[in-house]
């Protein structure tokens, strides 16, 4: 790999897509329809809330190719620097490659210009890149991702939502993408308060994925014999952290021994007796 | 058509190399040593344009001479690496392929080019330990040097490298090792404060990116001299500083 030097009208700047681009290492867009019968791996619900120091990012870890569940322990949450994070759902293949082209992005522009975006300007990079991918999402193939982070600017959380189009919509509370979003989100939305704590904020992700998993068969709920459950990370002014896993485990017992029904046998709904 | 006059090529390059000479003594000298914590680089910049930058997770780059020049190289050399680490893995970006590939760009503009880049620059990657840490000083002909736990670039490279030889040993903690730099760049006249340095440290403990800039309070308090100095207020009222400023002007616009 030789070192890439330009003249300056034809420099790329900070962006590394156009220095990808410039490169011949950009990956090809698709010009034709996919055959229906080729089966594509999808990731399923994100959601990211506003907390008292910041924002909360949670994802299941199942993704499935049509009916089979082609992986338990995918991750859908990751940082996109240090202040930032994004959730994906959609087409698995596609979006970790976003993720990681736009993990890139935001770190090649800080390293070029020796200073990091903005947090706008982060979410509307993020918006780019879907837009851009809005030939392949006409395909099958879309990505559809959470951006959520910590504005060192103005002291708080942000949240960003957005469409296969690229639109960009900034959500003040919560957000909730993917096909479980629905239940998802509505658990979010019944308990959101304003100045939730770390704690409450988490329980709450974790009983919005329980919820999204038990009405969307392609969510996966908390795995409790493989000890697989959800990621979650919180982004505070400290940065971007994971939460671990054994925290998420107590938690979830927490909340499935909350809603076990003493002495029930079988489902609740539509109960042939 | 009036034919040139015949140059041996002995004189056209001993030219070039003085030329690039002139150049680079012009400017500041810049220091990096291996310590404890992992290597430490620290240039005399009262400037806030950065001679001191990060290239990747760990490895960091340092120019002196011409801003201009110096600094497209670390861009390319941001690029470079971003590149690679994107189309191999991160764990794949490595000195030593990026400090042979800016001896190539530097050799090559030295015979071929009109003007040699004014600009020697130094390529570090902190490893685990201190004997893994790389220092490659490239000179502006693409000569590499392979530098084991201290370099100097720029002017007056020598009699600073004495002193920093002299000063530096093993397990040197972050205190020591930018005080063993700051005596060094100062020499016996002056004595450096904070304001009139750029430190960054390639820090071997750091779980991904291992660049981290040491500036404002949390340089202050590691430069003893800088705290008494600063809330006084007067650059002026130090006798010491005032000489470094007036070196400022004879310096002229290509110090960077």
């Amino acid at each position: 790999m030789n070192l890439p030097i330009f003249e300056p009208s034809d420099d790329p700047g900070p962006s590394f897509t156009s220095l990808l681009h410039r490169s011949g290492l950009e990956p090809p867009t698709l010009s034709s329809p996919l055959d229906g019968s080729l089966p594509i791996t999808h990731g399923t619900t994100v959601v990211a809330i506003r907390y008292a120091d910041g924002a909360i990012m949670a994802g299941d870890r199942r993704a499935t190719s049509g009916h089979l569940i082609s992986h338990r322990t995918i991750e859908k949450v990751f940082p996109a620097d240090r202040h930032s994070g994004v959730a994906i759902a959609g087409a698995a293949g596609p979006a970790v490659e976003m993720v990681k082209l736009f993990q890139l992005q935001l770190e090649h522009y800080e390293k070029v210009e020796g200073a990091s975006l903005s947090l706008e300007g982060k979410a509307n990079q993020l918006g780019q890149m879907v837009r851009n991918h809005l030939p392949a999402a006409m395909q099958g193939l879309a990505v559809v991702p959470l951006f959520a982070g910590y504005d060192t600017r103005r002291a708080t959380g942000r949240l960003f939502q957005y469409d296969v189009t690229g639109g960009r919509y900034e959500e003040q509370n919560h957000a909730a993408t993917g096909s479980g979003s629905l239940h998802a989100g509505t658990v979010v939305k019944l308990g959101w308060r304003d100045g939730l704590d770390r704690e409450d904020a988490i329980d709450l992700a974790i009983s919005a994925l329980f919820q999204a998993a038990d009405e969307d068969s392609a969510t996966g709920g908390p795995d409790l014999v493989r000890g697989i459950f959800p990621t979650i990370a919180t982004i505070t002014g400290d940065g971007f952290t994971r939460v671990g896993n054994d925290e998420v485990a107590d938690r979830f017992r927490t909340l499935i021994a909350d809603l076990s029904v003493p002495g029930a046998s079988g489902g609740t709904e539509g109960s042939a007796s | 058509m009036s034919m040139p006059f015949y140059v041996a090529p002995e004189q056209v390059m001993k030219d070039r190399a003085d030329y690039a000479r002139k150049g680079i003594a012009r400017g500041r000298s810049l220091v990096a040593l291996v310590c404890e914590p992992g290597i430490l680089i620290c240039a005399e910049n009262p400037q806030r344009l950065r001679k001191v930058s990060e290239i990747h997770d760990r490895i960091a780059f340092a120019g002196v001479g011409k801003y201009n020049e110096f600094d497209q190289l670390r861009i390319a050399g941001v690029r470079h690496a971003d590149l690679k680490g994107y189309a191999y893995s991160r764990e794949d970006v490595d000195a030593r392929s990026l400090a042979n590939q800016y001896a190539q760009i530097l050799g090559q503009i030295f015979t071929h080019e009109m003007k040699p880049m004014e600009v020697e620059i130094l390529v570090a990657e902190v490893g685990g330990d201190p004997d893994a840490d790389l220092l490659y000083r490239i000179l502006y002909d693409g000569t590499v040097v392979d530098e084991t736990s201290v370099t100097v670039l720029g002017g007056e490279a020598d009699t600073i490298l004495t002193r920093l030889e002299g000063a530096w040993h093993t397990g040197l903690s972050l205190a020591e090792a930018l005080d063993v730099a700051r005596r060094a760049l100062s020499g016996p006249d002056r004595d450096l404060a904070a304001d009139q340095l750029e430190v960054a440290l390639l820090d071997r403990n750091a779980e991904h990116r291992a660049f981290r800039r040491i500036e404002g309070a949390q340089l202050a308090e590691l430069v003893p001299d800088a705290t008494i100095a600063d809330p006084d207020g007067g650059a002026a009222a130090d006798p010491d500083t005032d000489t470094s400023a007036s070196d400022d002007r004879t310096d002229g616009p290509p110090a960077g």
